[in-house]
């Protein structure tokens, strides 16, 4: 097994003579600017049920592309056969597309000046590359869970499943960024599946994916064995509950199910790209726009949110993104107030005051992202997290001061409008608190508000002991649909007067 | 640069190369040869844009044991019989590591197909040739009018071939393509959608679909804004697109007969041959469908709940999912359907919804409603609960006041809380069957449906949405 370093068998690949012909063959054409990008992404899924494996399958996609700006106009083209004519060809291919949009691009494309990194490489934190664990050990892992979540009495199947990815970039352009970069993830996860008398449900794994190696599932950073032996006993809970009484609860919510919270009504919304109006006709705009930077009252003065792409085994963490911009923190709310969006080197320069450079003019704060060799880049997620108060409460303290409300753990369902305003969120299991004390789960929750009134009654976060960094695989968003992974902290945090609806009086059942 | 990069060879040589490569005691190849080109605009501007190709081959390797059948499943990019020499050695390997497939059965037998040797058919940039110069005359037009366009046009031929060491050889072309277009007036206060999927965008005009957009947010002149509840509500094809896809993807017999979907008898079983929607109502898949042409066999690179390597080349014809109100048939697998004692129904990549007796259009629905909603879209749709198939989502880019026959303003939208099973047996009136495209997942995942509009006399409205 390799230490970490980049792969030797990725950094024989011919990128470097690729990106050369390329890149000259685009200056040559005229181009004002110019990006050759070479990827190889490889892919393993293991699926498990019942204690056999139903598939194991590799998935690689190796490519390049060339994106060019001419005319003031965007041209973008990709390939996959792997010789300097193809890239000469496809770089023409791209001054192709140029012209064709030049014509109807009556506001020519700039982006902002970057800061240039000769030939750099960066390898994200792990120990094991999951793809170097032979597929028979990883198997039996996950067929030992299944066998081990079907002993509990109420369950009757349980599946589990593993994501691993490793991704080499790399990038080069006519200023001089040379990257070359590598970095590995996993995802794996679990479910128990059982019936009660008139109803059925499941329990799934809260561990969140990472950007992490093998070592996750074996080194105890995370307590796989003592989730197996409890989720069976949740379950059971669970499958006997009584549904939920329909109103106005407190909640009380562990980052297991804030996290995607985040994602879906800050990450997204603080996307300057959704906020100019570019996903108008896919995923969407926002809110929270332009005008109202450093005025919008977010949430309550406890709220501080932070883009970061530098965190270590955050999912979009990297050292250098799809347009060669060094990665970066920055502040998004701060005390409860919009400060901050996510931008690409258009959108910087677009709007410089976001993020100035010491030369004048805006920078970048590194959020470019492909999802594939195929893909264009645009605009994708930072880890986006919610701050940890610094002698916060535990979460046994922030239970203690509700009289009468929910304590949520684990995402389920999620949906959020195109605007980022009005959300509804499951979970994977829900206690009833009363007079400060768990008093057992209810059944059939889903949580209903509005963004800036939810972050609004946010009355207090939790300490640093109750922060954890969440996330997923499968961010969508952009025509042609792209999918990132992100990651997202937070503590465990309280929230006051939220809507909770009954699912089954909503499916009129 | 070395020299297993520096070679192109034909999708059939590199099917042929792969079978000749494997030392699995069968094997099987799918390469796909997928070109696409599309266009994206923001602000009466044109943003991002591009061309791709990739060529995708799948080695699926199978080794029999005294114990049984293990596989093992590698895809990649390639482009030479180098790279495809790699990937048969990963699939082989990972296939002799494996444990023995519960699903295994025999490979599907059979020979060459007819058009077996023909070459894979690409698109480029010049598909939009007669488009692209239209669209910026709308740009023009919707500037001029106050009006601001986003939207996104794309096209794609994918050529697949499908070959064994059992003698099958299959190729099928498939073109899938869709445009979409929101239209917002200059304060951002109204927004409106059209969209739909084509084949070769030989019937997509970028002029008319600037028109409809400037109807629709006429329409939007009146606002009358509306509070949570059950409406009379007119949901038009595209909507139902999204709902039946949902409705389609979780109709998984495994999972149904162990107990976990809409689709489970309570107890032990499936509700094949129950009633569980109105009578008259159809949903149908079929390869042959006019103008929702899709592969007439079955294409798996995994094997998981509702599809099996094993089955890779299985024919393909009309599947019946629901007949005349009755649960008829259920994604299946060979495997599946022995579990559940049902015939083989493998997923097909179209779907149709019908409804019997059903006559006019939308608009017809649109005059006989005396006071309800009509809808553009739906959008961020998500199962909140199985056992009832119920789903979360929210209206988007218009909904409009119907009132006496007529549409006489726009409203703010809402999330609903809605089962697609439910609506099914709840709805009034349908129009007929036309070509429609799903908002939510007609992009990426499904775009060959063909559904009616069906308005729900009591559609439940959760709650407001301030998006506009």
């Amino acid at each position: 097994m390799s230490a970490p370093g980049l792969d030797p068998t990725f950094t024989s690949l011919p990128y470097r003579s690729l990106g050369d012909a390329a890149l000259s063959r685009a200056r040559e054409l005229g181009v004002s600017h110019a990006d050759f990008r070479f990827e190889r992404v490889r892919y393993q899924h293991l699926g498990v049920r019942d204690g056999v494996l139903q598939g194991a399958s590799d998935h690689e996609d190796l490519g390049f592309a060339v994106r060019v700006i001419h005319r003031g106009a965007w041209g973008f083209a990709s390939g996959v056969v792997l010789t300097t004519d193809e890239a000469v060809r496809v770089a023409e291919s791209a001054v192709a597309v140029a012209l064709v949009a030049a014509e109807m691009t009556p506001t020519p494309v700039e982006i902002a000046p970057e800061p240039v990194h000769d030939d750099v490489t960066w390898v994200s934190s792990y120990a094991v590359n999951p793809l170097e664990v032979p597929v028979a050990e990883k198997a039996a892992l996950l067929i030992d869970w299944t066998n081990r979540l079907r002993t509990g009495a109420a369950v009757d199947h349980a599946s589990a499943d593993l994501q691993q990815v490793q991704e080499n970039k790399y990038y080069a352009d006519l200023a001089g960024t040379r990257t070359t970069q590598q970095r590995v993830r996993l995802q794996p996860g679990f479910e128990a599946m059982g019936a009660g008398a008139d109803t059925f449900d499941s329990m799934a794994s809260i561990a969140p994916p990472v950007g992490r190696g093998w070592e996750y599932l074996t080194d105890g950073s995370y307590d796989w064995d003592d989730e197996i032996e409890q989720v069976p006993e949740l379950l059971a809970e669970k499958l006997k509950a009584p549904s939920v009484e329909a109103g106005t609860y407190d909640l009380v919510i562990h980052p297991s199910n804030l996290w995607l919270t985040i994602h879906e009504s800050i990450g997204h919304a603080t996307e300057l790209d959704r906020a100019l109006g570019y996903e108008a006709n896919y995923a969407g705009t926002s809110f929270a726009t332009y005008d109202k930077l450093n005025t919008l009252q977010y949430g309550s003065p406890v709220m501080n949110v932070t883009g970061d792409r530098t965190v270590e085994h955050g999912l979009a963490t990297i050292g250098y993104d799809d347009e060669g911009v060094q990665t970066q923190a920055w502040d998004i709310v701060k005390d409860g107030v919009l400060v901050g969006y996510q931008l690409d080197r258009a959108m910087a320069h677009m709007k410089p005051e976001l993020n100035p450079a010491d030369s004048g003019g805006g920078r970048s704060n590194g959020c470019a992202y492909a999802d594939s060799p195929g893909h264009i880049p645009i605009q994708r997620m930072a880890n986006v997290s919610l701050q940890p108060a610094p002698d916060g409460p535990s979460t046994e303290e922030l239970i203690g001061r509700v009289e009468r409300g929910l304590y949520i753990v684990g995402d389920k369902s999620w949906s959020i409008d195109m605007q980022r305003f009005n959300f509804q969120f499951t979970g994977q299991r829900f206690y009833r608190i009363a007079d400060g004390e768990l008093v057992g789960q209810v059944r059939d929750v889903a949580y209903q508000a509005t963004t800036t009134d939810f972050w609004s009654s946010m009355e207090a976060v939790g300490g640093p002991d109750t922060w954890v960094l969440g996330g997923a695989f499968n961010c969508g968003k952009a025509q042609p649909g792209q999918v990132a992974s992100v990651s997202h902290g937070c503590p465990t945090s309280l929230f006051r007067g939220v809507r909770i609806l009954n699912t089954t009086d909503e499916a009129g059942q | 640069m070395t020299s297993q990069h520096t070679s192109t060879v034909s999708p059939q040589s590199l099917v042929e190369h792969a079978l000749a490569t494997t030392v699995a005691d069968d094997c099987l190849v799918i390469v796909r040869d997928a070109t696409s080109a599309n266009l994206r605009w923001a602000n009466n501007t044109l943003t991002t844009n591009g061309v791709m190709h990739g060529v995708t081959v799948t080695v699926v390797s199978f080794i029999r044991r005294a114990e049984g059948v293990a596989t093992g499943s590698v895809t990649g990019s390639a482009s030479s019989q180098a790279q495809v020499t790699a990937l048969v050695e990963a699939a082989d390997a990972a296939a002799r590591s494996s444990s023995p497939a519960e699903d295994a059965n025999d490979l599907v037998p059979g020979d060459a197909a007819a058009d077996w040797d023909d070459a894979p058919v690409h698109t480029d940039i010049h598909v939009y040739d007669a488009f692209a110069p239209a669209l910026g005359e709308a740009f023009g037009r919707a500037s001029a009018a106050g009006r601001v366009l986003y939207g996104f046009v794309n096209h794609e031929l994918t050529t697949t071939y499908l070959g064994s060491t059992t003698g099958l050889r299959r190729r099928h072309v498939q073109p899938t393509g869709h445009y979409g277009c929101t239209g917002k007036t200059a304060d951002l206060t109204q927004s409106a959608w059209v969209g739909g999927a084509t084949r070769d965008f030989t019937d997509v005009d970028a002029l008319v679909m600037e028109e409809s957009l400037a109807q629709r947010l006429g329409w939007g002149k009146r606002r009358v804004d509306l509070p949570a509840g059950r409406y009379d509500t007119i949901l038009p094809p595209t909507a139902m697109a999204d709902l039946m896809i949902d409705a389609y993807w979780y109709a998984g017999a495994r999972v149904a007969w162990e107990g976990q979907s809409v689709y489970s008898k309570r107890g032990v079983g499936t509700r094949i041959g129950d009633v569980i929607t109105r009578p008259g109502v159809n949903l149908f898949s079929d390869p042959a469908y006019d103008g929702l042409q899709c592969a007439p066999f079955t294409v798996a690179t995994t094997s998981d709940n509702e599809q099996s390597v094993f089955d890779n080349g299985l024919p393909l014809g009309r599947t019946d999912w629901i007949r005349d109100g009755r649960l008829t048939s259920l994604l299946q697998t060979r495997h599946s359907a022995a579990m559940t004692q049902q015939p083989v129904t493998p997923m097909i990549d179209n779907l149709a919804l019908t409804v019997d007796g059903a006559a006019g259009s939308i608009d017809d629905l649109v005059a006989g409603t005396e006071r309800g909603l009509l809808l553009t879209c739906l959008w961020y749709i998500r199962v909140v609960d199985q056992q009832s198939l119920l789903l979360t989502g929210l209206t988007r880019d218009g909904v409009y006041l119907v009132e006496n026959g007529e549409i006489t303003g726009a409203v703010n939208n809402f999330r609903f809380n809605e089962s697609p099973i439910d609506l099914l047996r709840r709805f009034s009136h349908a129009s007929q069957t036309v070509p429609s495209f799903s908002r939510e997942w007609g992009d990426d995942y499904f775009s060959r449906t063909a559904t009616p509009a069906l308005r729900v006399p009591d559609f439940n409205m959760s709650s407001v949405s301030q998006a506009m």
